[in-house]
């Protein structure tokens, strides 16, 4: 795919559900970038699954709008707007009556792609998601892992090039090891193909280690929307403080050295230096100061390079 | 059995009236019960009127269900059918809303979210989902339907029950357990073929 992810900008949304006292989501405006990966991060009940529901138009908005590629998705018959947009909820809600290969047809199939076309799109994005296709296209879902079920609903997803990603709580229901490594496989399909990613999720470590921006939200509303680097140096409340726990994950940073976070000898160096025995919290300081990445010099030998995401992955691992 | 060597003809006929009547009477009962249980399904009150309704009907006894026809209908096959429709009712309708009920919400979601119209996520998510459940529905269905339709013969609709009511009235045993044996296996071999049908159709849905 090509033509990457498309800009999503939602204006003062109202969600409120029938005979319920509080709106679900409340004035919600959020402007997401083209191919950029935003996590809504809340407790359950905090509106982050009806805002999510409400751009596919699952829920329908009383106010507001909801714009994808500058079209109002009010303007477009929601079959065809669901055909365009990817969606992967909790446990893969894969069709059990159905083989691998004819759920990820589903969308192609809807949108009467010829079948040799549709064959070949199974395969590749079987391999894509790291299933090999000959073991796997004709499986059916009782006889995947819950992490080889997930990535055939991811492969599912992008299976007729959306530019938009929906993916609701796509993890809860996996093993912490295999969540690890379906984090990383969404973060590289996102870079690889450049789509918009609206990633729903309530766990902390998750947010913090996929997102280029997180949204705290909080009783229908939008407490902060930040690059994770802010959330964590400077929550916007004191509730983002405790959600997110930000005094431990400072202070856990403390406790790691440049050492443990750093890339050897990739790229030149850039400006602002850092030594290796230095802490990550140090090495926090340099990034909120404006720094996109740091050169590891001991003495005056270059050891490597240390990055805001080096730093995310470090505190991801001290955590899990 | 003897009478079944001297007379095969009139034991076939017999069966045959009883499938006929058996038969006739689920497929007008299944037109009737699918839509009304796919309704319930999705709507609460619905249900519970349809419920109410067939639920009174399937208490009456149904000696005395076919004599109040009698007087309304006449006698004959088509009273019998009636009577036997208005029986399975409570059986598949409750059986069809059950079926599509337990559909898990998640799939469904899945099926819309996609983008399939409610229509396509009906043909293609939930009846192949609901459809082991509703065989099961139709199983005992079929088996009562079959039971009853003995009682057919009492008001002139013929099937095995003839042969039953013959052997009463001329104290002739072997009539009646003719009859007897007869409607039990054909109760005991549709209930076999259809169990087989269930479980394969379960495995199909994934739900095995």
């Amino acid at each position: 795919m090509t033509d990457g992810g498309a800009p999503l900008r939602i204006d003062r949304l109202v969600v409120r559900y029938a005979g319920a006292e509080n709106a679900a989501v409340d004035e919600v405006s959020l402007d997401v970038p083209a191919g950029s990966l935003v996590v809504l991060l809340g407790p359950s009940g905090c509106g982050k699954s009806t805002l999510l529901r409400s751009i596919n138009r699952l829920v329908t908005a009383q106010s507001g709008s909801v714009h994808i590629d500058g079209r109002d998705v009010r303007d477009v018959p929601p079959t065809e707007l669901r055909r365009g947009i990817g969606y992967v909820i909790q446990a893969g809600g894969l069709f059990p009556h159905l083989t691998v290969a004819r759920n990820i047809a589903i969308v192609p199939e809807l949108l009467r792609w010829d079948g040799t076309r549709i064959a070949a799109r199974v395969d590749e994005l079987l391999a894509l998601v790291q299933l090999d296709p000959a073991n796997y296209r004709n499986r059916f879902p009782r006889e995947l892992s819950g992490g080889e079920g997930q990535r055939v609903g991811v492969a599912r997803a992008i299976a007729a090039e959306p530019r938009l990603l929906l993916m609701d709580e796509p993890f809860g229901a996996v093993d912490a090891i295999v969540r690890l490594a379906l984090q990383d496989e969404t973060v590289r399909i996102q870079r690889a193909l450049g789509t918009t990613i609206l990633f729903v999720t309530h766990d902390v470590d998750e947010a913090l280690r996929i997102a280029d921006r997180i949204v705290v939200m909080a009783h229908g509303q939008v407490v902060q929307y930040d690059t994770p680097l802010r959330v964590l140096a400077q929550p916007a409340t004191p509730y983002v403080e405790a959600l997110l726990d930000t005094h431990d994950a400072v202070r856990r940073l403390a406790l790691l050295r440049v050492s443990d976070a750093m890339r050897p000898h990739s790229g030149e160096p850039g400006g602002a230096r850092i030594a290796p025995g230095q802490t990550l919290r140090e090495a926090l300081s340099e990034f909120l100061r404006g720094a996109d990445t740091l050169a590891v010099i001991d003495g005056d030998r270059p050891l490597g390079t240390l990055a805001f995401d080096d730093v995310r992955r470090a505190l991801a691992r001290a955590a899990g | 059995m003897s009478y079944l060597v001297t007379h095969p003809g009139d034991v076939a006929l017999r069966l045959a009236q009883h499938v006929e009547l058996t038969l006739s009477a689920l497929a007008i009962a299944l037109l009737i019960a699918t839509p009304l249980g796919v309704l319930a399904a999705r709507n609460g009150r619905v249900k519970q009127l349809v419920l109410a309704v067939f639920g009174t009907i399937y208490t009456l006894p149904s000696l005395a269900v076919l004599a109040l026809l009698v007087p309304i209908l006449g006698l004959g096959f088509g009273t019998a059918l009636v009577a036997l429709v208005a029986y399975a009712q409570m059986m598949l309708v409750r059986s069809i809303a059950v079926a599509f009920e337990g559909v898990p919400q998640p799939l469904r979601d899945a099926a819309l979210g996609l983008g399939m119209t409610p229509l396509q996520a009906f043909w293609r998510v939930e009846l192949p989902q609901a459809f082991p459940i509703v065989l099961g529905g139709i199983r005992i269905a079929t088996v009562s339907l079959i039971a009853i339709a003995n009682l057919a013969a009492w008001i002139g609709a013929g099937g095995l029950g003839v042969l039953l009511f013959a052997g009463i009235e001329r104290q002739d045993n072997q009539k009646i357990v003719l009859g007897a044996v007869l409607s039990a296996l054909l109760a005991l071999g549709v209930n076999f073929a259809l169990e087989a049908l269930e479980r394969s159709a379960r495995r199909r849905a994934g739900l095995a």
